[in-house]
């Protein structure tokens, strides 16, 4: 299982006194990194333990021994309780909605647009991509104002629809300028076989183009759906009526109005939790092989 | 299959005798229609937006009614506003906590886990440290929050009860509702949030760097310190920029965890320009000053992106150069 692979026992190579001491020095050392290092990552982990700890109290358990104590008993009607007064069933479900909308549409968009900038290599195809970059740095507060305006406008203030539309295009800004410059290294080959035998433009997309880069699509999908899942400054303006809000959205304004008692709070918090403990869980593979990948590119 | 554009179609027939073999379809006009869709949301989404805030920015506005042009009061205005030189300030504490800190304790983390750990007890070991790490980052900011809001209540919460209940009274207190120490206790919240974002993209790059290094190092007897200063470093250069970027950017934006956990609060201790402006757009109906403070913002998140990418190209070609 722990394959302690790759680790050449310091290779006996020349006066063997020296080498046997320093193997000593470092097998004590290492137990200490490895301590300090576990230490650390259970640091990290202490508020969730105490979220999960708290959870599941009661209100009177909790006021007489306190956060740090184990639960009397396993009190599931905190939780219950909120979740039908926040009618979190609902919330889930309009994070679940805007976040895969999000995800698909922008990765369509990314493709088209990389498509054109990548492999159709348009003229001024690097000043593009760059509006798309200094897009995806944007303050999203030097574009709220006007879009809440213009929402009103024309009637999608207070709409899911308008929180898709908004963060497709921020998504694809970023998802244009990645594919954009995995499709620039596109076998080109490939592509003028295709167009030898015939096929247009829009074939060579779908029946090429696509097929052959759905990993690096996969891992923007996901990316895509996790980032809009935990956004919260747009939501927050554009979803005011409680049943269109998402979770991040609906839980932070119950904690900004402070109306929540203790484990109601801690209920309520390891109910945002565990939604992205569960992507987590999902997609480990598939974040950390992207996140290495968007880091190079 | 079937489906097929005209002017796809078009561009299919008029090209094939005209090109031969060599670049194929390079530079056809008939990209640009892929670009339709995506150009006109930009626009719509980003464009005009962007150019209706500037534009907002040299105005008196309520947000109904009459806009009343006011040249460059905002801005003057702005200057001897002690809050925007606070929330600018605070800026500075959220780089810290946020770029500084994070990729200083990243790096060596990073290296650590890839160097000793992943070596001596195996790549499982060090990828369940890194996903331990790295959990925080995925929770949206705002539950963040509401966790850590929690735990630092002044009655009850789990800091200051761990604390009496190792005998530290006297350090407990109201850790978000005192000037003293909402800002540091934010900072720390954003620390703990942030770290695992250069852990994992550091150990990433660490499994590009030949490993021959590190042997031919080892074998020179040189220990962990040097190895990490002359090959980690050096060698994971490129993401560090890209990490201290990002993170950079990220925290001149900061908004969630101010507006859950302290609303800029107390005062304005832990008030940053995003939370600044967005009190003035939605709270006070100042929409042309929040439109200059939002603007102030975007340049500086501009000049602080092309500062950071010149010295990266610097730092290049004096490496090439070398």
């Amino acid at each position: 299982m722990t394959t302690t692979q790759a680790a050449p026992p310091t290779t006996p190579n020349n006066g063997a006194l020296p080498a046997r001491r320093d193997r000593h020095h470092r097998g004590a050392a290492r137990w200490i990194v490895l301590a300090l290092l576990v230490a650390g990552a259970l640091a990290m982990l202490f508020p969730f333990a105490v979220i999960v700890l708290n959870a599941f109290k009661t209100p009177a358990d909790y006021s007489n021994s306190g956060p740090l104590s184990l639960p009397t008993s396993f009190y599931l009607d905190g939780m219950i309780d909120f979740w039908n007064r926040v009618n979190f069933g609902q919330k889930l479900w309009n994070s679940i909605m805007i976040a895969g909308s999000v995800a698909i549409l922008a990765v369509i968009v990314s493709l088209f647009n990389a498509y054109a900038l990548g492999i159709g290599r348009v003229k001024g195809r690097l000043s593009i991509i760059v509006l798309f970059l200094i897009a995806n740095m944007l303050p999203h507060e030097a574009l709220i104002y006007p879009l809440f305006y213009i929402a009103n406008q024309v009637g999608l203030y207070n709409t899911q629809l308008a929180v898709i539309i908004i963060f497709t295009v921020i998504q694809s800004a970023f998802g244009t300028y990645l594919l954009a410059s995995v499709f620039s290294t596109f076998p080109k080959e490939i592509l003028e076989a295709s167009a030898l035998d015939g096929a247009s433009k829009w074939q060579i997309l779908w029946r090429v183009v696509f097929p052959m880069s759905r990993p690096t699509l996969s891992v923007l999908v996901v990316f895509f759906f996790i980032w809009t899942w935990n956004e919260f400054f747009i939501p927050l303006v554009f979803l005011i009526s409680n049943d269109k809000q998402t979770i991040p959205v609906a839980l932070g304004v119950l904690q900004g109005d402070r109306l929540m008692d203790a484990t109601t709070t801690s209920a309520a918090a390891l109910l945002g939790v565990i939604p992205a403990i569960i992507f987590f869980l999902f997609f480990q593979r598939t974040l950390s092989r992207g996140i290495s990948a968007g880091a190079v590119k | 299959m079937t489906v097929n554009t005209a002017p796809d179609k078009a561009a299919t027939r008029s090209r094939r005798p005209a090109r031969n073999g060599a670049g194929i379809g390079e530079r056809s006009p008939v990209y640009w229609l892929y670009l339709i869709p995506g150009g006109l949301l930009f626009t719509a989404v980003i464009v005009v937006p962007f150019v209706m805030n500037i534009g907002l920015s040299f105005a008196d506005w309520p947000g109904v009614g009459e806009i009343s042009w006011t040249g460059l009061d905002n801005y003057s205005r702005l200057f001897s506003d002690d809050t925007f030189w606070t929330s600018f300030r605070n800026s500075v504490a959220m780089i810290i906590a946020m770029v500084v800190v994070p990729t200083a304790i990243g790096l060596v983390l990073a290296s650590v886990l890839f160097d000793i750990i992943g070596k001596r007890f195996g790549a499982r070991t060090a990828s369940t440290l890194r996903a331990m790490y790295y959990l925080p980052q995925i929770l949206p900011v705002a539950v963040a929050g509401i966790v850590w809001g929690w735990i630092l209540r002044p009655q009850n919460g789990a800091l200051n009860t761990l604390l009496e209940s190792v005998g530290l009274d006297g350090l407990a207190q109201n850790w978000l509702g005192d000037p003293n120490t909402a800002l540091p206790s934010v900072m720390a919240i954003l620390v703990w949030v942030q770290i695992g974002y250069p852990v994992v993209i550091f150990m990433a790059a660490l499994q590009r760097v030949d490993p021959d290094l590190y042997e031919a190092a080892e074998l020179d007897g040189a220990g962990w310190w040097r190895r990490f200063r002359a090959i980690t470093i050096p060698q994971i250069r490129p993401e560090m920029f890209v990490v201290a970027l990002t993170a950079t950017i990220a925290s001149m934006k900061v908004f969630g965890p101010i507006f859950v956990l302290t609303g800029g609060g107390p005062g304005d201790a832990t008030n940053v320009p995003s939370y600044f402006a967005y009190q003035h757009f939605f709270e006070r109906a100042n929409v042309g000053y929040g439109s200059a403070i939002a603007t102030i913002l975007t340049l500086i998140i501009i000049v602080l992106s092309v500062i950071f990418i010149r010295f990266q190209a610097r730092s290049e070609r004096k490496d090439t150069g070398r």
